[in-house]
């Protein structure tokens, strides 16, 4: 082969490649995205959310009762609150008073359903998410450092 | 006082680095020695000055010196004597100082053992290494001051986060930055040939054992990471495409790329721009992972808290130095006076393979890129926080990957410049028979439904009988008597090792993923004592639980007998411990080791059940997960062998 059908070879691969990997990876994307919600976003949106979202706050004080396997606790920005539902085991991190992001969906109106729930390794840290919508209510003053630990 | 001969080396290993990135550049440009022969001295004071530094900063530790803020942090007088040495880079400021050490100990290495290389390209090489040097210590020093001293120092420490209390995450970090930083070397030797306008034959033969070292490493720190978020964080996940993993993950997709291209710039003198691009791309990808991880910008389940005024400084010299180096590469890889020009190609040979494996690799990294800054692109534009979770990851990333492990084996079997299909066909007839054969009895046993693992047992049985079928070519099996091949064996050059490992060790690997994501088990109850629970042939009796104190912490400890066939195997104690001092909680699963599988159980919170007060209890059974990581350990010695290379002997014998 010469060195020009070579290059065009390979410019013909790589555009076909970019092609297929760009068509794979928007329709992926398309299909896979979580929105993240805020207590207050919720309320104020006039239909329930479908499909998996994120939520995320401060989880409420004295909010968390466990019956068997399920735990119950509230999702609170300080203005409006979530009652969350999650069965299974909490990270170890998980603390009431402080900042946690859960993931899953509304069976009703009134219950969401988590099937994920974060927590950070620091304790002192508060997931960007939520401490961006903790400003928006005005609530959280400091910024979103603390400390420095893995 | 010793604490501040320590920030002082660091200043002074700064000065060092500016002069070793200016003089000897403008030495190799005017063609004075005088100048350009400053560089190896330069690296190596450098070096010698960081390591006293560090030195320095780990004494402070073991010693408990509360004068500084950096051990008052993350410290604890009570904390055992190893975990008061690791915890030198269990935080920010410590690590990126093991970072930047690690930096000019690959520097040094070069101004030692690269006696081969011309004096122009060795200073240029060294400059540029010299440039990273002054940005990560400019960095450290203006933003992340390990030193940094307490005026009222306190009697006892904050501790260390006690989930980094492990040996495995001891040797994690050490392992990730020699990957990471290893890197920076590609990265420098790109940028000397651009800026020299020339790039000889030998360049790729220099680049590659230092990128081999990096890749081996990078391979283990990732292994060993994912090995430590299994049994650590108490879910049995081995990866969770979570950003930060991510951010590790890309250069390792990039830099195997550039490993499989600097093989073919090496051997056939071409492709020299690809590789030299590559190679300032997965450096960058470093560079961006450093950012994702210590800047904040993403919710991740792991990773420093942070800075934003850090994540500013490190994305400038991402900017600076990546940026500066694709200008560098747009002006000047065209003009590249090489051998590039006139070299023939045919499609169906070894370098054809290694390109497709390149457009693959390429892709790949590409579509895991882009998943890990969607969200930031998104949330830029105000258009909403969302977050990219593994479904994602897996839709693109099987399409992408299973079309390169079909041509995997094929790559090592075809000749260089020009194979002929048929031999390698041949020579792979028994794989693929056999690997189909395996994905067709999971298919039917599972009745048609396991198609994923069905594909994935084949493609593992596929790369690990490839791998057999490229030793067997390497030591002769078809032209020898049988008597003669163990002689075959025991005289195979080491470095013919290195791709029968590290592709075989990939089958291994991805025999585990399959194992566990396919046939996992789990149970999840609220028991109380004398409860059993059976699953995947197990008997599980709680038989209670009992407080226990640990050296420093507190623990509910349960404790499981566990039997199979009525015959008792095991006596399994969980934990869920608490750490005074840290006032954190922490889960120890205890894991049932086998090759089968593993017999995963964790103690969790108490709770109410049937009126009665209860444990939570979830067990998991993890069927062939042990093979993940000793498929990325035989992926790393294959890395090991390649080192041993005998061209490289004569300028990096001692890099391992």
């Amino acid at each position: 082969m010469t060195q020009r059908q070579t290059r065009l070879l390979f410019l013909a691969l790589g555009f076909l490649m970019l092609g297929v990997t760009a068509f794979i990876a928007l329709t992926a994307l398309e299909d896979n995205l979580v929105y993240f919600k805020s207590p207050t976003d919720i309320a104020e949106s006039s239909s329930m959310p479908v499909g998996k979202i994120r939520i995320g706050g401060l989880v409420a004080e004295d909010s968390l009762t466990k019956i068997g396997l399920e735990n119950r606790f509230v999702v609170t920005d300080l203005q409006n609150r979530i009652n969350v539902s999650f069965e299974g085991v909490l990270p170890d991190l998980f603390r009431e008073g402080q900042g946690v992001v859960a993931e899953g969906q509304f069976k009703t109106a009134d219950i969401f359903v988590a099937d994920t729930v974060l927590a950070k390794h620091d304790e002192n840290y508060m997931p960007r998410e939520v401490a961006d919508a903790l400003k928006e209510t005005g609530v959280w003053q400091g910024n979103t450092s603390s400390g420095s630990q893995e | 006082m010793i604490a501040e001969t320590g920030h002082f080396a660091m200043i002074l290993a700064f000065c060092v680095a500016l002069i070793q990135s200016t003089l000897p550049l403008y030495g190799a440009h005017r063609n004075r020695q005088d100048f350009l022969l400053i560089a190896a001295p330069a690296a190596k004071l450098q070096f010698l000055l960081l390591l006293w530094a560090f030195a320095v900063l780990t004494v402070k530790f073991v010693q408990s010196d509360f004068s500084l803020w950096l051990v008052t942090a993350n410290s604890h007088a009570d904390k055992p004597f190893i975990y008061r040495l690791t915890g030198v880079w269990g935080n920010h400021e410590g690590s990126m100082l093991l970072w930047i050490l690690m930096l000019a100990a690959y520097g040094a290495g070069i101004a030692q053992f690269g006696k081969s290389m011309p004096d122009a390209l060795k200073a240029r090489v060294l400059s540029v290494q010299g440039m990273i040097g002054v940005a990560f210590l400019a960095f450290s020093l203006f933003t992340s001051n390990p030193f940094a001293r307490l005026i009222s120092p306190p009697f006892e420490g904050n501790g260390l986060n006690p989930i980094l209390q492990d040996p495995a995450l001891a040797v994690h970090p050490p392992l990730l930055y020699a990957g990471y930083v290893g890197f920076s070397l590609a990265f420098s030797f790109s940028v000397a040939a651009l800026m020299s306008g020339k790039v000889s034959p030998d360049w790729a033969k220099w680049v590659r054992p230092w990128t081999l070292l990096a890749w081996l490493s990078l391979t283990l720190g990732i292994a060993v990471g994912s090995f430590w978020a299994y049994y650590e964080l108490g879910w049995g996940g081995f990866w969770f495409w979570d950003p930060v993993e991510n951010a590790s993950f890309m250069p390792w997709l990039a830099g195997t790329a550039l490993l499989h291209s600097a093989l073919v710039t090496a051997r056939r003198n071409t492709l020299h721009s690809w590789t030299m691009l590559l190679a300032i791309l997965t450096f960058g990808l470093c560079i961006a992972g450093t950012f994702l991880v210590r800047s904040g910008v993403l919710t991740s389940v792991h990773a420093f808290a942070t800075d934003p005024t850090r994540g500013v400084f490190i994305l400038m010299i991402l900017g600076i130095l990546v940026g500066g180096a694709l200008l560098l590469f747009a002006m000047r890889s065209a003009g590249l006076s090489s051998a590039d020009k006139n070299v023939p190609f045919q499609p169906v040979s070894r370098e054809g393979a290694l390109i497709l494996n390149n457009v693959f690799l390429a892709s790949a990294t590409a579509t895991v890129f882009l998943g890990t800054i969607y969200p930031l692109i998104i949330d830029a534009f105000g258009l909403g926080k969302i977050s990219v979770g593994a479904p994602y990851y897996n839709a693109v990333f099987v399409p992408l990957i299973t079309p390169l492990l079909m041509l995997m084996p094929i790559g090592p079997l075809s000749g260089w410049g020009h194979s002929e299909v048929s031999p390698v066909l041949k020579k792979l007839a028994m794989a693929f028979v056999l690997a189909v054969l395996g994905g067709l009895t999971v298919l039917i046993m599972s009745a048609g439904h396991q198609g994923g693992a069905a594909l994935g047992v084949g493609l593992s049985l596929w790369l690990m009988l490839g791998a057999v079928a490229d030793l067997g070519k390497k030591i002769r099996f078809n032209n020898v008597p049988l008597a003669r091949l163990p002689k075959n064996i025991i005289k195979l050059p080491l470095q013919q090792w290195g791709s029968v490992l590290a592709h075989g060790g990939l089958g291994v690997m991805i025999l585990g993923i399959v194992g566990t994501t396919a046939w996992r088990s789990e149970v999840v109850q609220a028991v109380v004592p004398g409860a059993v629970m059976k699953i995947s042939g197990y008997e599980v009796t709680f038989n209670g639980e009992a407080t226990v104190s640990g050296e420093n912490y507190s623990a509910e400890r349960g404790e499981f007998s566990v039997r199979r066939g009525g015959v008792e195997v095991a006596l399994l104690k969980p934990e869920k411990r608490f750490y005074t001092v840290e006032r954190q909680s922490t889960t120890e699963a205890a894991i049932l080791k086998n090759l089968a599988g593993h017999l995963y159980i964790v103690i969790a919170d108490e709770t109410i059940s049937d009126g009665m007060a209860s444990r939570v209890v979830r067990i998991w059974y993890h069927p062939l997960v042990a093979f993940i990581w000793i498929g990325g350990l035989i992926m790393a010695l294959g890395g090991v062998a390649g080192l041993t290379r005998r061209e490289v002997k004569s300028y990096s014998s001692d890099s391992v």
